[in-house]
């Protein structure tokens, strides 16, 4: 392994935490300001222009504030959950191809970190790893309300597992790869989401199960168990769940993007902006649903995932395989 | 609207409609009809053009408080005032101490002595406005409008007793010849067209 290939790595990574913690920043000022407008508010207004510099004034407060940790928590574990979370988020990240490759000053970048052959194994597994934050956070609490959220986090992730990998067998069995640049590829005549439009609409409710968004929110339920696993979190841990729970929700957009909306086509710099579109578009519908859906309960979410998605992405599975053999 | 609707307890015969609320279902058969049914009828995407919309017609509802206010009813009762005679600019404030008197709290307390004039004058006026209950009394009673409600509603105190002093209600004298004063229209005042209703009494039969 030669010096460059690791220096390049690791100029990878460090511009990809950097990027994607300043996006999940951004992410909450963008999410307050689209549900603002569609609950006809304006939304952060003070700080600097349109409130642009609310973001700078959440991380001081963020990272000023007191890191408490209460009496009668489980202190180790405590502090490690939300790393865990922000932790598995980033590393998840590693197998997504960004952007197409690119030519920057007659060297040719892949802004994918390490294209694993097992890569949208990968990206799953270790989302799914992410379950251990609320888990372990809420168990650690000693707080009712987090240690239901924890129970319900434990319930629906592992539920929900099931329904992104069942969903995502199918298109795996088309294109016959596990690698997100290959899965992009495949799609260079025609869409996945065309050919398998039951594995999107799947994987899409599954997304917003695995990231917690609204319809499914019930992990954090504010009006229910108060902020659920958080609740006795502050500072700067409670930061890093914010953190990873954004930073999930831009990476899932951007497999979506990959594996169902034709992902950055070509690779030429119209495909690579397509890509940004397409995942701009999914984010902007986690907020979209946010202001418009009601939250089910957990039962309901139970017996959604059980009863009829579950049902459904094996007989997509099976139908496929038969389209795939004959 | 009218209110007439809303006065009428006689239930069953005003023009009021039942909403359609569908029978629960018991068989497994009609659950399951019902689940079909709205998986398909597409309400969700009901819901997500609704509030696009409302994102795109940009009808922003908020009012930032500070800077902007809401305007308040001209009869809101707020922090009072003393006014002034229209012309001359002289006190309207006889020292008759009818407020002083009504006043349901106790919080309005005056003094007045006979000056040169031998007209009374009133040397000390004072409102306690941690108990003043914003009734409206004073203002009703008093013969000659002096006393009156204005709308500065925005009142801090770093304790309970906080005292409004007569020079600080009164409405300055430029103000006043100016003729900037502002009735007010509240429980108490002259009412609109109180010129044409006005007969004079006569001097001689
Ligand atoms: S408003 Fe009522 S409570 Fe306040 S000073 Fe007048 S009479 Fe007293
Ligand atoms: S009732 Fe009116 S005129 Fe009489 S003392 Fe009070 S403010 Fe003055």
């Amino acid at each position: 392994m030669d010096v460059a290939f690791i220096i390049e790595t690791i100029i990878k990574i460090v511009v990809l935490l950097l990027v994607f913690s300043a996006l999940a920043g951004f992410g909450t000022y963008f999410e307050r300001k689209v549900l603002a407008f569609m609950q006809r508010r304006l939304g952060p207004m003070h700080v600097g222009p349109y409130g642009l510099l609310q973001i700078a004034a959440d991380g001081v407060k963020l990272f000023t504030k007191e890191d408490i940790i209460p009496q009668n928590v489980v202190a180790p574990i405590f502090k490690i959950a939300p790393v865990i979370t922000a932790a598995t988020a980033f590393m998840a990240a590693a197998a997504i191809p960004f952007l197409p490759e690119f030519t920057l000053f007659g060297y040719t970048v892949r802004p994918i970190i390490s294209d694993v052959n097992i890569g949208v194994l990968y990206v799953v597994g270790v989302m799914a790893i992410g379950l251990y934050g609320p888990l372990l956070g809420g168990m650690a609490s000693a707080n009712k309300w987090s240690l239901i959220s924890a129970a319900r986090a434990a319930s629906v992730f592992i539920s929900y597992e099931v329904v992104t990998g069942l969903a995502l067998l199918a298109p795996i069995m088309l294109v016959g790869s596990l690698s997100l640049i290959d899965m992009n590829n495949y799609q260079s005549d025609g869409w996945m989401i065309w050919s398998q439009p039951v594995a999107f609409i799947l994987f899409v409710i599954a997304t917003f199960a695995e990231t917690g968004r609204t319809p499914f929110h019930l992990i954090a339920n504010d009006h229910e168990i108060i902020d659920g696993f958080g609740t006795e979190y502050s500072g700067m841990r409670w930061g890093l769940f914010f953190i990873g729970e954004y930073a999930n929700m831009f990476f899932i957009s951007f497999v979506t993007a990959l594996i169902f909306l034709g992902g950055f086509g070509d690779g030429s710099l119209l495909g690579a902006l397509a890509l940004l579109g397409k995942v701009a578009f999914l984010f902007f519908f986690f907020l979209w649903t946010r202001a418009a859906w009601p939250d089910v309960r957990p039962d309901q979410l139970m017996w959604l995932c059980w009863k009829v998605l579950m049902p459904i992405a094996i007989i997509n599975i099976v139908v496929t395989g038969f389209v795939v053999m004959f | 609207m009218s209110m007439e609707q809303f006065q009428d307890r006689n239930v069953g015969t005003q023009n009021y409609f039942t909403v359609d609320i569908e029978d629960y279902p018991v068989t497994g058969m009609d659950k399951f009809r019902r689940v079909l049914k709205r998986t398909f009828r597409g309400e969700l995407f009901v819901g997500l053009w609704v509030v696009l919309r409302e994102m795109f017609k940009f009808d922003i509802h908020t009012v930032q408080y500070p800077k902007e206010k809401l305007p308040i009813g001209p009869r809101y009762r707020a922090i009072h005032q003393m006014q002034r005679l229209w012309e001359s600019g002289t006190e309207r404030c006889i020292g008759c101490g009818l407020c002083e008197k009504i006043c349901i709290s106790d919080c309005i307390r005056m003094d007045t002595r006979i000056d040169d004039n031998s007209r009374k004058e009133v040397t000390q006026y004072s409102i306690n406005l941690g108990r003043c209950i914003f009734c409206g009394y004073c203002a009703e009673v008093c013969p000659e409008l002096a006393i009156v409600h204005g709308g500065e509603y925005e009142n801090a105190s770093e304790q309970r007793a906080h005292f409004t002093l007569y020079e600080d209600m009164l409405t300055p004298v430029d103000e006043a010849i100016a003729q900037k004063q502002k009735e007010f229209p509240g429980f108490g005042a002259i009412t609109p067209h109180e010129d044409e209703r006005v007969t004079k009494t006569p001097l001689a039969y």
